[in-house]
């Protein structure tokens, strides 16, 4: 029968195309609408590292000032000092841990005539590529001896490869930095974590740093750092007296393989915190914590609260445009209440003309979920439009395919379900009172 | 075979109590070709209604090949009408944008035959009522008298018992209503029972037997006595 009310469906529908027409429109521009926040939130709420939710944690520690907590109502800074990650690092204590900031530095490219660029530099430990899955093009991350030693190595991204090397293979070749030569030991594939889970302080949607260098060496040359700077106390002059400080600029990161070997993190960290204390830092009571990429994206709010608002508004114009669907299918359906009777003195049952109306909405569903789509990629340009200043937004309005067949699956749920009182309605005509009138 | 003892029907609105049927009792033998006759307004078509379930009785009983009706669920009461009876309705109710062997094939569809079973008994259908030849058409490419063949067609395709006609010459002229009643007396002399609706008595008298509708209720004999009486009355 499904063939059937199929081909009755089309029928139908070619016998009212303004109508249809109608319908299907109203559905796509409730989708359009709806789907484009919420293909935005997908994204801003995504996280990309989601398959290591129970391995990967960030970690904080609590050395802020004893009469005012970090952040209420009793959290820890986000971030932690140079004496801390370099501590807890060296200890190894973790399976893998990587302690890593953000930095400047002006390039000269190979090129005599080309001109000298900055560029934003990730300062970090070898097991940083390993810990968040960046995928390589050529060769492969530093080794742990290479931290040790302050060897002067990059890893780079295949955009700046690019621009330097013409994405040749450049593992081997050399990049001046700041008059500095850096051997390039790897060549990264395309990688784009959206949000940039490994560092939220500044914008979460801004692209990974192009060039990757030990973290040894950025402190050995006295980098500073371009990310977020937070000091509780007055630091003294000078780098030495800032890497003394109690000034937090490092995100630390850490893999531990099961419960276990976190509840044992913990106490390790609870234990070097109590040696410090005795030491006459970390005034505040114990408030060490280690947070999965999903409970610090929720932390760091990465969702901005005016997301939430617009997804409401979005879904309240889905409902109106769905109201007026109810209201264009109540319409043509009554109008086909001596089709209905009809059928129902011939042998259909209620149920049988219920799913041949049902299946007709679902049609029309379809068709409303397809130009959907199309409402959704223009929606989708309209807010890359709107926010163009704005490097990352291209990564926020990027359609994937299950975006592409929620928008299809939410315009059939909502064809359906604005179908169910017009089709109700007309299976509940008595066929005897519309039959006599003819 | 139709049986239905003291069956009442009653409309109500707020203001409003219409007796449609007052315990109207009749009983049709199968094979039978019945007419029924009366004023407007006299309960005619609520009968004819409620013999094809369309509509719910308020009071009595209504028995069919000895089954009680009003114990039959929806689609227990549709599987009924969609096997044992056919209708033919005054305005045909064919569906414009089926062509004829699909307006054919409406009620074969719900009695769930295979395309090869529905194919032959629809063009078995419109051989019966002269119609092979058109059989791509759309409705609004025949006559009045064809879209009433047509129905007919339609009512007989699933080898129904019992067909209820509502006025089935009422929209033609007299050549065509002569030609749709020779049709229906040629079913009917086939083993189909018929019950047919009418205000013409040379139609009513075309059937075997004849019974009258007044103020809701039925008496059976000549229609002519009853007109003449309601009329002298």
């Amino acid at each position: 029968m499904f063939r059937y009310y199929l081909k009755l469906s089309m029928l139908s529908i070619r016998a009212n195309p303004a109508l249809s027409a109608l319908m299907v429109a109203a559905i796509a521009i409730g989708i359009g609408a709806c789907m484009s926040i919420v293909t935005v939130r997908h994204v801003m709420s995504d996280n990309p590292l989601a398959h290591k939710n129970d391995v990967l944690y960030h970690v904080r520690l609590d050395n802020w000032n004893p009469d005012d907590p970090y952040d209420e109502p009793n959290e820890p800074p986000e971030q932690v000092t140079y004496l801390d990650s370099t501590a807890l690092h060296q200890a190894g204590r973790a399976y893998r841990q990587t302690i890593s900031f953000k930095s400047e530095r002006v390039v000269q490219p190979e090129d005599e005539d080309a001109k000298p660029f900055i560029e934003e530099i990730r300062a970090t430990t070898a097991d940083f590529f390993t810990m968040f899955d960046v995928p390589f093009e050529y060769g492969s991350a530093w080794d742990a001896a290479a931290d040790q030693t302050e060897e002067r190595v990059v890893v780079l991204s295949s955009e700046i490869n690019q621009r330097l090397f013409g994405s040749e293979d450049s593992v081997g070749r050399t990049v001046a930095m700041n008059k500095e030569l850096y051997r390039v030991v790897g060549v990264l594939a395309e990688w784009m974590p959206v949000p940039k889970v490994y560092d939220l302080n500044n914008n979460p949607y801004e692209k990974p740093e192009n060039i990757y260098t030990p973290f040894s060496i950025a402190v050995a040359g006295e980098w500073g750092s371009s990310g977020n700077n937070s000091c509780w106390k007055p630091t003294g002059g000078g780098y030495e007296a800032y890497l003394a400080s109690e000034c937090i600029w490092i995100q630390m990161w850490v893999e531990l393989k099961s419960a276990s070997e976190k509840g044992a993190y913990l106490q390790f960290l609870d234990d070097y915190v109590d040696e410090q204390k005795k030491l006459g830092r970390f005034p505040r009571e114990l408030n060490n914590r280690l947070d999965t990429p999903a409970e610090w994206l929720v932390y760091q709010e990465v969702v901005d609260d005016m997301v939430g608002v617009l997804l409401s508004l979005s879904v309240l114009f889905l409902v109106v445009c769905l109201l007026n669907t109810i209201g264009l299918l109540l319409a043509k359906v009554m109008r086909r209440t001596n089709d209905i009777s009809l059928r129902r003195a011939l042998g259909a049952s209620k149920s049988a003309l219920f799913a041949q109306y049902i299946t007709e909405a679902g049609i029309i569903g379809i068709a409303g979920g397809l130009a959907g789509i199309g409402m959704t990629w223009l929606g989708l340009r309209g807010i890359e439009n709107a926010f163009s200043g704005y490097d990352f937004i291209s990564y926020l309005v990027s359609m994937d395919w299950t975006m592409v067949l929620a928008a299809v699956a939410l315009a059939i749920v909502s064809a359906l379900a604005a179908a169910l009182y017009p089709t109700w309605r007309a299976c509940s005509v008595s066929p005897a009172s519309t039959l006599r009138i003819q | 075979m139709l049986n239905m003892k003291k069956v009442s029907k009653t409309y109500r609105t707020d203001t409003v109590e219409t007796h449609a049927l007052r315990e109207f009792s009749l009983t049709v033998d199968e094979g039978e070709f019945v007419s029924v006759t009366g004023p407007s307004g006299s309960g005619k078509t609520t009968f004819l209604n409620i013999a094809g379930m369309l509509e719910e009785l308020t009071s009595g009983s209504y028995e069919l090949d000895g089954r009680d009706i009003s114990k039959l669920n929806d689609k227990e009461r549709s599987a009924v009408r969609n096997q044992k009876i056919g209708f033919i309705f005054q305005s045909f109710n064919l569906i414009p944008e089926l062509d004829i062997f699909d307006n054919v094939d409406v009620p074969l569809r719900y009695r769930g035959f295979n395309a090869a079973e529905r194919k032959r008994r629809i063009e078995k259908c419109l051989e019966m009522v002269g119609l092979t030849s058109r059989m791509k058409h759309h409705p609004a490419q025949l006559s009045g008298g064809q879209q009433q063949r047509v129905a007919i067609a339609r009512a007989l395709a699933g080898e129904p018992r019992f067909l209820l006609a509502d006025e089935p010459t009422g929209n033609l002229d007299t050549h065509m209503a002569e030609s749709v009643l020779d049709l229906l007396t040629e079913i009917n002399e086939s083993g189909t029972t018929i019950i047919m609706v009418t205000h013409e008595l040379t139609l009513a008298d075309r059937a075997k037997r004849n019974i009258f509708v007044r103020d809701g209720q039925v008496s059976d004999g000549p229609p002519e006595v009853h007109f003449a009486a309601a009329a002298s009355a």
